[in-house]
């Protein structure tokens, strides 16, 4: 892809395809980034957290005498201290779409998190007390003065456990560990099954791994001595969802509550809920009437931030002759941790995912979601989708290897085809509609990454056979993405007097470039040079509704409602111009900033236009079509899910002797509709398949039958470097979306959706000559070792 | 933008915590002499964003992984969250507010970064930054095992590392020829 650096539009075409160099860039690079923590505030103290060293264990008492008398301490709050204050509840997470509790009924069942933990702790790293003194390492010093004693409880670690009789009970108000149950069928699997020339079923486990952002979370909290509001700062994704979340706990209205997100290093789902430390802080700031600010440092993070992926799938695919699929039965445990703090989210995803690109007649998915005295569990990046992918995937390739097909073939012959667009599989989506992809070509993506891939040729050396025991392989994988997810997001456009214009979006940054992208929606929409056009996002001020930047939503959202504010804004520019030059609007059009007459006729520029307009808010009596001032406001709300989607190929070196696995090719092809900056997209694209080898090939979140953490630093939890991820060969299709007037489909976690089931793939066709089935990643080298080794003992 | 000397005490300043001390250490920062009263526990990181407000250099890990703190000691590159602040008497500290003061324009591995698209959010920027300035201030064009070397100490989450690869080496042809 190239990358065109024109910033200056010299040819007049769209803003919109263009690889428009980030504004954001300057700043950052300058060293003026504004990450929470960088935010000096005068007066400010500093907070830190005692936490859990047990897994599971009842509290009986706690005595901070000895941490308040400790030097520069200002105070301590332990859960008896905040009792009165309501229990943390991630709400709109939790609330089962109307659609969806008709059709399905699942239980969800609720375990709101007491702020700081009373009589239990559930896993470790839970907060138990909140320190504040004049500097962090003052307040962590005294921490070590918290006298808590506890009594250990039974833990519960392994989720298959968590049903059984003996398992012990994690929350007193529930009757069993069950957080949710969810059950789909579609037409008549046991049939199905039953007539099938093939039936492959096989156990496949998504191991845990984390977000880790290299920004951990922050929060700081202010309350104004003047007009006595509060300001939050928090590097979150949702920062309405934190606004009002303040409010309710704190027993303020929403007015009176200022959430700002405004330099987020890096989020990936992480920092898309809410925390009880979020909530901590301000109360903190409040009863303090001083700053407060808390940062985590990168073992909290680790350890008590919340972690994803941790699912087991019994799966079964049924196939005809030829390897057409007649049936797909699968059984998801999920495992939520400590407390279900987003319901349907993970399991329903991977409930209506499952089923990718793939036509399949017959379908029978339950997902189960399970408590565990370990971290909770939440969406990151790709949220449910690259466990079901690797199961899905992953079976497809056991098909192959049972019919004699090829990997490659076997998909082709199952692809839904784009003929059949808008395709509806049966399921029932995450809104509670009928599931329906809305555009793609399947066979497109597949036929490109195949010829890319240059399976004829990795064949060829296979056929060569080992050098030096390193053994070459070659996988495939699909995916398809319901992404654009409701139910609104929110834009405000001004043009100010000096003719420049403000964009406000509910959609915080976490470095997804909405500064140059958006201003760009902007800039097409009304016709104004993208110099001229500001950005601001993840201000509650500035946008009272909103809901966030997650789940591949903020470009087909606040995209699409920056696109039709810009519209409306242009409208009203030229019907003003229109006033001023004494024409009728259709014979003015507004290009690079100015509205002018057909050729030689009358002009006039926006500045002097806005410089003359009513001000926001005064009106103007003319006909009052949309107001009058230089401004609107739209919430732009999605009629269904715009569905991305991808196929990846890779082609590894296996070193049978160490078990080391090498990327010496990886392929990508994606299909995310109208692109509106392709360098941002490209960029998404690889960040994301970068955290998808990570966890791969090494990424693992630990624990230990006593529900510690074994994985608790950068030592020992790998983070891939430049060295592990090799560059991409990357290709893309464009179908645009029809549920958005701009054709576009979100891609911030396409990328991280393939790669576990790509490289698995990869791997066990390089070590098919041992026999070895790969069930889990990741893929380290002791664990392919150990997978050559048994399969060795077997036979 | 560069703190006056000698630097004004703050309130996060920390107070004294048995068994500690106080020591005065004078170090040049960006270019400004500093003299400044560091108990012996603080971290050259915090010294810098706190003490100094230079907070450019960002903490990912404060254990000596990420390489988000990184910033020129001597022209070195160096963790600064492996640092004491005491540690660092009379030595020279450049951080990335050095590179390019006020607006002035960008040095070439900033603008390099900008132009290949090497950053997302951002907040590993200045530590790559920072080690691969100091790459191109070495006399010879330091090899590819070298520049690779030293790009994985650091980690990035969002880009993926190809285009910070492209930077750096779009960066090293400007200093050195292709
Ligand atoms: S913060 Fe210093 S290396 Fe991570
Ligand atoms: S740009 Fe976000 S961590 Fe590197």
């Amino acid at each position: 892809m190239s990358h065109d650096s024109d910033p200056g539009r010299q040819d007049g075409g769209s803003w919109i395809g263009r690889s428009v160099p980030r504004v954001e860039d300057d700043r950052l690079l300058r060293g003026n980034g504004r990450y929470v923590d960088d935010i000096a505030l005068p007066g400010a103290v500093e907070a830190a957290f005692l936490r859990s060293p047990h897994a599971h264990a009842r509290i009986d008492s706690v005595d901070v005498k000895a941490a308040l008398e400790a030097p520069g301490v200002i105070a301590v709050w332990t859960g008896a201290d905040v009792a009165d204050l309501p229990p943390m509840l991630n709400k709109e997470e939790l609330r089962t779409p109307p659609g969806l509790a008709e059709l399905l009924d699942p239980t969800v069942r609720m375990t709101p998190m007491p702020l700081l933990a009373a009589d239990k702790v559930l896993y470790v790293g839970q907060p138990v007390a909140l320190v504040v003194a004049e500097n962090r390492y003052l307040a962590e010093d005294a921490l070590e003065l918290v006298d808590v004693r506890y009594t250990p409880l039974p833990v519960l670690v392994d989720p298959e456990d968590a049903l059984s009789e003996r398992a012990p009970l994690l929350h007193d108000d529930l009757p069993d560990n069950l957080a949710v149950a969810v059950e789909t069928r579609v037409g008549d699997p046991d049939a199905a099954f039953a007539s099938a020339h093939t039936v492959v079923g096989e156990r496949f486990e998504a191991h845990r791994y984390v977000a880790s952002p290299i920004e951990t979370r922050a929060v700081q909290a202010q309350v104004d001595p003047y007009s006595g509001r509060l300001t939050v700062w928090s590097g979150t994704q949702t920062p309405h969802r934190l606004r009002d979340a303040v409010a309710h706990t704190l027993g303020l209205t929403a007015g009176t509550v200022h959430v700002v997100a405004a330099d987020v290093g890096g989020g990936f789902g992480q920092k898309g809920i809410l925390y009880v430390e979020e909530l901590l802080v301000p109360h903190a700031a409040r009863r303090l009437g001083r700053p407060v600010l808390w940062r985590e440092d990168r073992n909290e993070n680790l350890t008590a931030s919340s972690h994803a992926r941790e699912q087991i799938h019994s799966i079964e695919l049924a196939a005809d002759a030829e390897g057409r699929l007649i049936g797909v039965r699968d059984r998801i445990l999920v495992n939520f941790g400590a407390y279900n703090m987003t319901g349907l989210v993970v399991p329903y995803n991977s409930l209506c995912h499952l089923l990718g690109p793939y036509r399949v007649p017959h379908v029978d998915i339950a997902v189960t979601g399970v408590l565990t005295n370990t971290t909770f569990a939440t969406p990151y990046r790709g949220a449910g989708r690259p466990e079901t992918v690797f199961a899905m995937e992953r079976a497809m390739d056991r098909l192959a290897a049972e019919l004699g097909i090829a990997p490659e073939e076997l998909r082709a012959r199952n692809l839904v085809g784009p003929e059949e667009m808008p395709y509806r599989t049966g399921l029932v989506d995450r809104s509670g509609s009928p599931q329906s992809y809305d555009s793609g070509d399947f066979p497109e993506l597949l036929r490109r990454a195949v010829a890319k891939a240059d399976v004829a040729g990795v064949r060829a050396r296979q056929r060569a056979g080992a050098h030096d025991g390193r053994r070459i392989g070659i996988g495939f994988a699909m995916y398809i993405e319901a992404t654009g997810l409701g139910p609104f997001e929110t834009a405000r456009i001004d043009v100010a007097p000096t003719g420049r214009v403000q964009v406000a979006i509910g959609a915080p940054s976490q470095g997804q470039g909405h500064r140059t992208s958006m201003a760009q929606i902007a800039a097409e929409a009304i016709g104004v040079p993208l110099g001229l056009i500001d950005v601001t996002g993840g201000d509650t001020d500035a946008t009272p509704f909103g809901v966030g930047t997650i789940a591949s939503r903020a470009l087909v959202n606040a995209g699409n409602a920056t696109h039709r504010a810009g519209r409306l804004v242009r409208e009203k520019i030229i019907d003003a111009a229109a006033r001023r030059l004494g024409v009728t609007a259709d014979r003015l059009d507004l290009i690079d900033g100015v509205v002018a007459e057909e050729p030689g006729g009358v002009s006039i520029g926006l500045a002097e236009l806005a410089g003359r307009a009513p001000l926001p808010g005064t009106p103007e009596p003319t006909d009052g079509r949309h107001g009058t001032e230089l401004s609107e406001t739209v919430h732009f709300r999605p009629p269904g899910f715009a569905v991305a989607s991808g196929a990846h190929a890779a082609v590894v070196e296996v070193d049978e002797h160490t078990g080391q696995v090498k990327i010496l090719h990886y392929v990508v092809v994606h299909d995310a509709g109208v692109i509106v900056n392709p360098m941002i997209a490209e960029g998404q694209v690889t960040g994301g398949i970068a955290q998808g080898i990570g966890g791969a090939l090494y990424e693992e979140m630990v624990y230990g039958p006593d529900g510690q953490p074994r994985t608790g630093t950068y030592m020992d939890y790998l983070v891939p470097t430049s060295s592990e991820i090799p560059d991409l060969d990357m290709d893309e299709l464009f179908t645009p979306s029809p549920m958005n007037d701009l054709g576009v489909k979100g891609l911030g976690e396409g990328g991280a959706i393939a790669p576990q089931a790509v490289l698995a793939n990869a791997v066990e066709d390089a070590l098919r000559p041992f026999g070895v089935v790969v069930r889990r990643g990741p893929l380290s080298p002791s664990r392919v070792r150990d997978l050559i080794r048994t399969a060795a003992t077997r036979d | 933008m560069t703190p006056s000397v000698p630097v004004q005490t703050t309130v996060r300043t920390p107070p004294l915590a048995e068994p500690s001390g106080w020591h005065r250490i004078t170090l040049t920062v960006n270019g400004e002499q500093i003299t400044a009263e560091v108990e012996s526990r603080l971290l050259l990181s915090d010294f810098l964003r706190d003490r100094l407000g230079l907070t450019g250099t960002h903490v990912g890990c404060e254990h000596g992984v990420c390489g988000a703190c990184t910033v020129l000691l001597d022209d070195e590159p160096v963790r600064t969250c492996l640092a004491l602040a005491v540690q660092c008497d009379g030595v020279s500290v450049r951080t990335v507010e050095s590179l390019a003061p006020g607006d002035a324009p960008l040095t070439s591995v900033q603008r390099a970064f900008h132009e290949c698209h090497g950053m997302q959010c951002g907040f590993c920027t200045p530590g790559f930054v920072m080690t691969a300035t100091a790459l191109t201030e070495q006399p010879e064009r330091p090899g590819p095992e070298e520049v690779a070397d030293a790009l994985g100490g650091h980690l990035c989450r969002c880009t993926g590392y190809r285009n910070i690869r492209r930077a750096v080496c779009q960066a090293l042809d400007e200093r050195f020829g292709e």
